[in-house]
């Protein structure tokens, strides 16, 4: 690497001054700054994200504690906030999207990726990725208008019919529920598992495949047992990316998960998500211990993030053992 | 936090103004009215080219939070300040904030219950009992007093309300309070509320929606949107007794009857108004403005303007489906407009 960025040049000697200079115009030092300086300013980004996100929500903290993150009543008008529904409903909501989305998205990038004809795969992967860029609302719209309606009709007459007695499908079913939620969520963040996994398991080296196929495996065995291990830390990475997405969406959920704060043992029955009543209340929240708890679930939401993120890295660093580095 | 993020928007539009115009007076607050006011700042500022008025709809309660701050020149809410509000008010700017009402709005209970094509009736205590979750039955007694001719279904009664925090959830649980002491007591006034039943549903749109898809359902909307998408809607039984639709003659005739006891300062809630035919979950909106202005430019722009909305401003409500201001508000206003230094 580089040397510590110059800060002051003319108080440099002249010889040192013209070595940055030419090291300058062979684009080392220049390089140097720039990428640094990407990566300060993503940092402070962040950072500032945190501090605004703690000093705002002072009142709160001050006047609720931790009783904010283990109280279940929200009632603006009495001045009582819990976060417990909405850490509930965010936790709930994106586990059961990855429950849906990560055999689809890994099967698919798999299929794209190792059995697929190129011309295929990349014609599906253009599709893929304009899945990524659909505006969340139009995914809340036909979660709305499309999915509920077929819910309604067949896949929840048919669940209640066969899993009807595990509490998880018990209850009215309304449309707007949890579980809706959680398969619009799915269907948001399938393309970036897909768009990720395959890139990843394109750039297994070739020398791996051909080792195994040497060593007399099948193409089966060959895709499960040496190039999916292979690229396992970058399909762990495109699911927590995934995880991400799903954690702070916001449009969508809130279109069709029901906006009830409760915490129900049923997926069927309403709930809410925290970056969902953040969206829904703030601009029109008076007073200042109602604004305060609005940015203290912002805070809760960085520190699920956080804590998710965490996780990541350390299924990463026991994943990436098992694979060919 | 808020001021921080409205900051440059405002700054932005405060600089486009000034590209165009000599003088550039700027606003925030109140969605339900933003059609109507969009409308007043426009048809004003082709009579006088060289005012500008930027008006930011971002809720009744930024509004308020941005004319106390002073990053506005006026706000703009669908529920008057409180004591609190106005006392902080006077701390940070060292004046009062005038109210003046502007346009009425109402809400109506929308409902789909299948085989049921006419308008329901609704009395206060049917309506309390549905949002408070002790009426839960559509052929619940309540209901079925004031609905002789309909033949109600004894199934569930879906609750459907606003997610959001909203000026229209305002003038809906006034009213409930108004009617019930229970709902008083229990759940009380406010933009947002805790509710005891219901699902919840995003906007007017989201409300509509969910009650047209679920069979059973009971929600609540603004009367604009109501009549904008045609929207069948039940009737209200009014302080009189009466069961009164609500159209633009039975909101102004809400603010009429409520005009009789208008306090000096306007800040009223006309529901559950006096008044044979008031309908009762009817509300005015309000533009909040500064009792002192220090710049005589734009202290001339918005009294000006105020005479302007009051007079012919006025005439152009019922193209947006905006009820009118009766006439003894207006004259009452006139002279209040006076107050402003």
């Amino acid at each position: 690497m580089a040397t510590t960025p110059v800060v002051n040049e003319g108080a440099l000697p002249p010889g040192r001054a013209q070595s940055f200079v030419r090291r300058l115009q062979a684009g080392e030092e220049l390089a140097y700054l720039v990428t640094a300086t990407a990566a300060a300013t993503i940092f402070l980004i962040t950072a500032l994200i945190l501090y605004e996100l703690f000093s705002q929500s002072a009142v709160s903290r001050h006047t609720l504690g931790w009783s904010f993150l283990f109280t279940s009543t929200w009632d603006p008008v009495a001045g009582n906030f819990g976060a417990l529904p909405f850490i509930y409903g965010t936790v709930v909501t994106s586990v059961l999207a990855l429950l849906i989305a990560i055999p689809l998205g890994v099967g698919a990038a798999i299929f794209l990726a190792e059995m697929a004809p190129m011309g295929i795969s990349n014609a599906l992967t253009f599709l893929i990725e304009l899945l990524a860029a659909v505006p969340s609302v139009i995914y809340g719209l036909l979660g709305i208008f499309v999915l509920i309606p077929i819910l309604q009709r067949s896949v929840v007459p048919a669940l209640k019919s066969v899993l009807g007695g595990l509490p998880i499908f018990h209850g009215t079913f309304y449309g707007v529920s949890v579980f809706s939620a959680g398969i619009v969520l799915a269907v948001m963040i399938v393309p970036f598992i897909i768009s990720v996994s395959r890139e990843v398991l394109l750039s297994v080296p070739n020398d791996q495949r051909e080792g195994s196929l040497a060593l007399g495996s099948t193409k089966w065995q060959t895709t499960w047992k040496v190039v999916v291990p292979f690229a396992s830390t970058g399909i762990t990475g495109s699911i927590f990316l995934a995880l991400a997405r799903a954690l702070g969406e916001t449009m969508a959920v809130t279109m069709v998960i029901g906006n009830t704060p409760q915490i129900k043992a049923s997926l069927l029955a309403p709930g809410n998500s925290i970056a969902s009543v953040i969206a829904s209340q703030f601009a029109e929240a008076t007073g200042d211990l109602y604004v305060s708890s609005l940015i203290e679930l912002g805070l809760v939401l960085f520190g699920v993030t956080f804590v998710l993120n965490g996780l990541a890295r350390i299924m990463i660093m026991t994943t990436g053992r098992k694979g060919a580095h | 936090m808020i001021n921080r993020l409205i900051l440059p928007a405002v700054a932005a539009a405060s600089l486009a103004g000034v590209a165009f115009a000599a003088l550039s007076l700027t606003g925030a607050g109140a969605t339900f009215p933003y059609p109507m006011y969009s409308k007043w700042f426009n048809e004003y500022n082709k009579l006088h080219p060289d005012i500008q008025i930027n008006y930011q709809s971002r809720g009744s309660g930024a509004g308020i939070q941005q004319v106390t701050e002073g990053t506005v020149d006026f706000g703009a809410s669908d529920g008057p300040m409180n004591d609190k509000q106005l006392a902080t008010f006077k701390d940070k700017r060292g004046c009062e904030a005038l109210h003046f009402p502007t346009v009425l709005g109402a809400d109506v209970p929308t409902y789909n219950i299948p085989g049921v094509t006419a308008d329901l009736n609704f009395t206060p205590a049917a309506l309390a009992g549905i949002y408070l979750g002790k009426i839960t039955k559509w052929n619940d007694p309540e209901i079925a007093k004031a609905n002789p001719k309909v033949k109600l279904p004894s199934s569930d009664i879906v609750v459907v309300h606003r997610a959001e925090a909203s000026g229209t959830t305002y003038i809906w649980v006034d009213y409930l309070s108004k009617v019930s002491p229970e709902w008083k007591e229990k759940v009380g006034v406010a933009a947002a509320v805790n509710w005891p039943t219901g699902l919840g549903g995003q906007g007017n749109e989201g409300v509509s929606g969910q009650v047209k898809q679920t069979e059973y359902a009971i929600g609540y909307v603004e009367l604009i949107y109501a009549i904008q998408t045609k929207m069948p809607y039940g009737n209200v039984q009014n302080s009189s007794g009466n069961f009164v639709k609500a159209d633009l003659a039975s909101v102004t005739a809400a603010a009429a009857g409520a005009a009789t006891n208008m306090p000096a300062d306007f800040r009223v809630s006309i529901t559950n108004a006096p008044g044979k035919n008031a309908y009762p979950i009817s509300s005015f909106t309000w533009l909040l403005i500064p009792s002192h202005i220090a710049d005589a430019n734009k202290k001339k722009a918005i009294l000006d303007f105020l005479h302007w909305m009051l007079g012919p401003g006025q005439k152009m409500t019922a193209a947006l489906s905006y009820a009118e201001l009766p006439k003894q508000v207006i004259a009452q206003e006139e002279k209040a407009i006076s107050k402003i230094q």
